[in-house]
């Protein structure tokens, strides 16, 4: 049969574009130490080829998926003839060396996607993509010699593959891995912008205006591809909860944190001109982080929720290639960086310091999670036992943080850059300030069930607060002849970007005061009640699907008054082919709260052990991601990355430093 | 010094001082939350302190499953086959808890050296084995041979 040979073509392919990424690394390295131009004009098509390759390499994996072609090693241990045919292909990512080779694919696509940038000098989209070449040519590397998902399983083919694991047999997890990759690795374009301006020495504000819209992409991607895989383990897990600062989290939040705030920084950078060493160093940072994200989760050094392969050699040639990437590129930053001068002042009441605040939060949130991510690793090699640091950890110290965050996030937008006299701020902020005091610490707060708790009249302030002055700011900007619509799409973006984060915060106070989980006995036509709420296990049922067998209670739910909203229908799943229990949960959901039931164990005939959670505006937190992600969009559309005009003012700024 | 010499040098104070500041937070906030690992050995041995938070775990022991059908109760106990303990627990088990397999609870031990779990963890993946597990049993010279390490295929 054909299809028996399409592996090894898959495996050519990615030799080739290894290759590839070979070329698109070297030449123009060699081409700009040597000044040849020519040399220099091999980067694109090199750019180009390795993305084809790398197309092709994947097409022909996920042929074999759909093919249910077993000899791979790969798709027989992640695959199943009977997973329905998109399930088949999402099992493609589903496992270490096919996410590999989405990651790869995934640079590429975006190394192609820099490569059709127009505008961009000839020199320094070689260099960039130069720099892309490498962080290829080492995944590559990677993927060739210790994780190939072409690897055969000769000569004794399984009948069947041992099914894709069924926690991943879910549509969340079809876009989940692609929407964090293309997070992750957009941070490298970033990364390289960083590094070719360091290579060059031209460190101009220029290449923080090319710089923006990239990093804002992959912050938008990053952004929904964490709401998704925390949305994921809300229904998925069966546990109820949507942040567990599990390494894994703590993995994406890293370079979540570094990235928002290396957008951030590279609007002063862009803008006023300064501050310019630490934007580079946050680019360095924030792509370094999403390596060591990556190393924690492959190597299988962390104990996490998530079990991924342990193998020390794969683990060994990711801590080298982490450590050659970070070397290297902070080398590269140390020689070059002393060179830089800004010639700008700023008053230390500005928009400009407010930023820089912004950042220290945020990359002092950013070490915290790292600190309590690696300290057991620490320990362990230390000698010292085995720890593991729990989520109060990180709440004793990520909640202040994010407070204080938001405090600057409502001051930000209404200062101006360079200076501004604290009479003027004080006119822009004092109602906003009031209304938030009054309304958000005092009165919102006892409206939910008719008491006063401090952390709720903190968030809801913090709440208010983003959302005053934002509004404030949009209405200013509103304040021309053509009115709103004259808003541009960045200040817009902002706008949505705060608004998001203000619903994330609003939606965690809500949930996490007010939110109610148990774990309950439910006996056959007795009522339990979990916050006013009565539920009543009515009936038993079994069943079978079609790969697995199901015991499925029907649960009535009641509302306070007594009238009947909903009947549940949890199940408890077990996969026949790997033997695996799943929990199927029951969401009754809205915007204000969510009913959630799952089932544990048969404790007798007619009565279960009941997972029962009562979730107030937990759905916030995830909207707040997509509307924040959303103003990502709206300030990447902006038109001053393409109008001209702001391409001659950004020459202005260039020669004259503002 | 210049004006804006005095200013560079109040930001890189105030960033310093910050950062300073945050990370001697960060190590006192580690010191009083985190949990150590005990095997049943240890515990058995009063290693363990009673009454703090600790982590514990083992194999859990064929058979040694008992629930309470009238309310949430479960005990079961774990071994690094050397020692045993009990562990007592109010909610409901994870899916992937089983017989015979590793699991890893978080609590404090009572007077008669039983582990009152407020969480038991056990992996999404069948052929997983919690690594303190896995290193108490290497420990005590019982590790099994197919079980731990085998590949594992789950991703988030």
């Amino acid at each position: 049969m054909e299809v028996l040979y399409l592996p090894e073509f898959g495996q050519f392919a990615l030799i080739l574009a290894l290759a590839m990424a070979c070329v698109q690394a070297f030449l123009p390295l060699i081409g700009s130490f040597t000044r040849q131009p020519l040399w220099l004009a091999y980067a694109q098509p090199a750019a180009w080829a390795q993305f084809t390759l790398l197309a092709i390499s994947f097409v022909l994996l996920s042929l074999s998926f759909l093919f249910d072609d077993f000899s791979l090693a790969y798709t027989a241990a992640n695959s199943n003839s009977a997973l329905p045919w998109f399930y088949k292909l999402s099992a493609v990512w589903g496992a270490h060396e096919g996410s590999l080779l989405l990651w790869l694919l995934i640079l590429a696509g975006w190394t192609f996607a820099v490569s059709l940038s127009r505008g961009l000098p000839a020199e320094v989209l070689a260099r960039v993509l130069s720099v892309l070449g490498f962080v290829s040519v080492g995944m590559l590397l990677f993927v060739v010699f210790t994780s190939n998902p072409f690897d055969r399983i000769l000569p004794r083919i399984p009948v069947d593959g041992a099914d894709l694991n069924p926690l991943l047999q879910d549509p969340g997890l079809i876009f989940h891995p692609p929407l964090l990759y293309m997070g992750y690795v957009g941070f490298a374009v970033t990364f390289a912008f960083a590094l070719a301006a360091l290579w060059s020495g031209q460190l101009d504000s220029a290449w923080a205006r090319w710089s923006r819209p990239w990093t804002t992409s992959a912050w938008a991607f990053l952004t929904v591809g964490i709401a998704l895989g925390s949305w994921w383990a809300y229904y998925e897990l069966g546990w109820g909860g949507w942040w567990f600062w599990d390494p894994v989290e703590n993995a994406s939040l890293m370079p979540w944190l570094t990235g928002t705030a290396l957008m951030h920084s590279l609007a002063i950078t862009e803008k006023r001109g300064v501050f310019k060493s630490w934007t580079l160093l946050l680019a360095i940072f924030t792509f370094s982080l999403s390596l060591v994200g990556f190393f924690l989760v492959r190597s299988g050094v962390l104990n996490s929720v998530h079990a991924f392969a342990n193998d020390p050699e794969r683990g060994f040639f990711l801590l080298i290639l982490l450590a050659v990437t970070v070397g290297a590129s902070l080398l590269v930053y140390a020689l070059r960086v002393p060179n830089l001068k800004a010639r700008v002042s700023y008053s230390l009441l500005s928009k400009d310091v407010l930023l820089l605040a912004n950042n220290l939060i945020l990359v002092i949130s950013s070490i915290m999670v790292l600190l309590g991510t690696l300290y057991p690793l620490i320990l362990d090699a230390l000698g010292s036992g085995k720890i593991s640091v729990g989520p109060p950890y990180f709440n004793a110290l990520f909640v202040p943080l994010m407070l204080l965050l938001g405090v600057f996030m409502g001051l930000g937008p209404l200062t101006d850059w360079k200076q501004m006299q604290w009479q003027k701020l004080k006119k822009k902020i004092w109602l906003a300030g009031v209304i938030t005091l009054v309304l958000g610490f005092a009165v919102l707060p006892w409206v939910y069930d008719g008491e006063w708790h401090l952390y709720v009249a903190l968030g809801l302030t913090l709440v208010l607060w983003i959302f005053t002055t934002s509004f404030r700011d949009l209405w200013e900007a509103s304040r021309t002849k053509k009115g709103w619509l004259g808003i541009s799409r960045s200040r817009l973006g902002m706008f949505f970007g705060h608004l998001g984060a203000a619903l994330i915060v609003l939606g965690v106070t809500m949930v996490s005061n007010y939110g109610e989980e148990r774990d309950l006995r439910m006996q056959i036509d007795q009522p339990v009640e979990v916050k006013g709420y009565q539920f009543t296990l009515k009936k038993l049922i079994h069943r079978e699907g079609p790969n697995y067998i199901a015991d499925r209670a029907i649960v009535e739910v009641h509302n306070p008054k007594g009238r009947l909203i909903n009947t549940l229908t949890p199940e408890k799943r077990l996969y026949t082919v790997r033997g695996m229990p799943m929990t199927q949960v029951a969401i009754e959901w809205g915007f204000l709260k969510d009913i959630y039931v799952a089932m544990g164990e048969e404790l007798t005939a007619d009565a279960w052990a009941m997972r029962v959670h009562y979730k107030p505006f937990v759905r916030w937190l995830w909207l707040g991601a997509l509307i924040a992600a959303l103003g990502g969009v709206l300030a990447i559309t902006d038109r001053r990355y393409s109008s001209k005009k702001a391409q001659e003012q950004l020459t202005a700024i260039n020669k004259g430093g503002v | 010094m210049t004006p804006k010499r005095k200013q560079k040098l109040m930001l890189i104070g105030l960033m310093v001082g910050g950062l300073s500041l945050a990370i001697g937070l960060t190590l006192y906030a580690l010191s009083s939350n985190i949990n150590l690992f005990y095997a049943p050995t240890q515990i058995v041995a009063g290693e363990a302190p009673e009454g703090a938070e600790i982590r514990a775990g083992g194999m859990v022991v064929e058979g040694s499953v008992e629930r309470d059908t009238q309310s949430m109760k479960v005990r079961f106990a774990v071994t690094d086959y050397n020692q045993e303990i009990w562990i007592n627990y109010e909610k409901i088990l994870p899916d992937l808890f089983r017989e015979g397999q590793g699991v890893v609870a978080v609590g404090r031990l009572n007077d008669q050296g039983e582990l009152m779990a407020s969480q038991v963890l056990a992996r999404h993946d069948e052929n997983y084995m919690p690594p303190e597990v896995a290193e108490a049993l290497k420990l005590a010279g019982e590790m099994p041979e197919a079980a731990p390490f085998i590949r594992n295929t789950s991703n988030k």
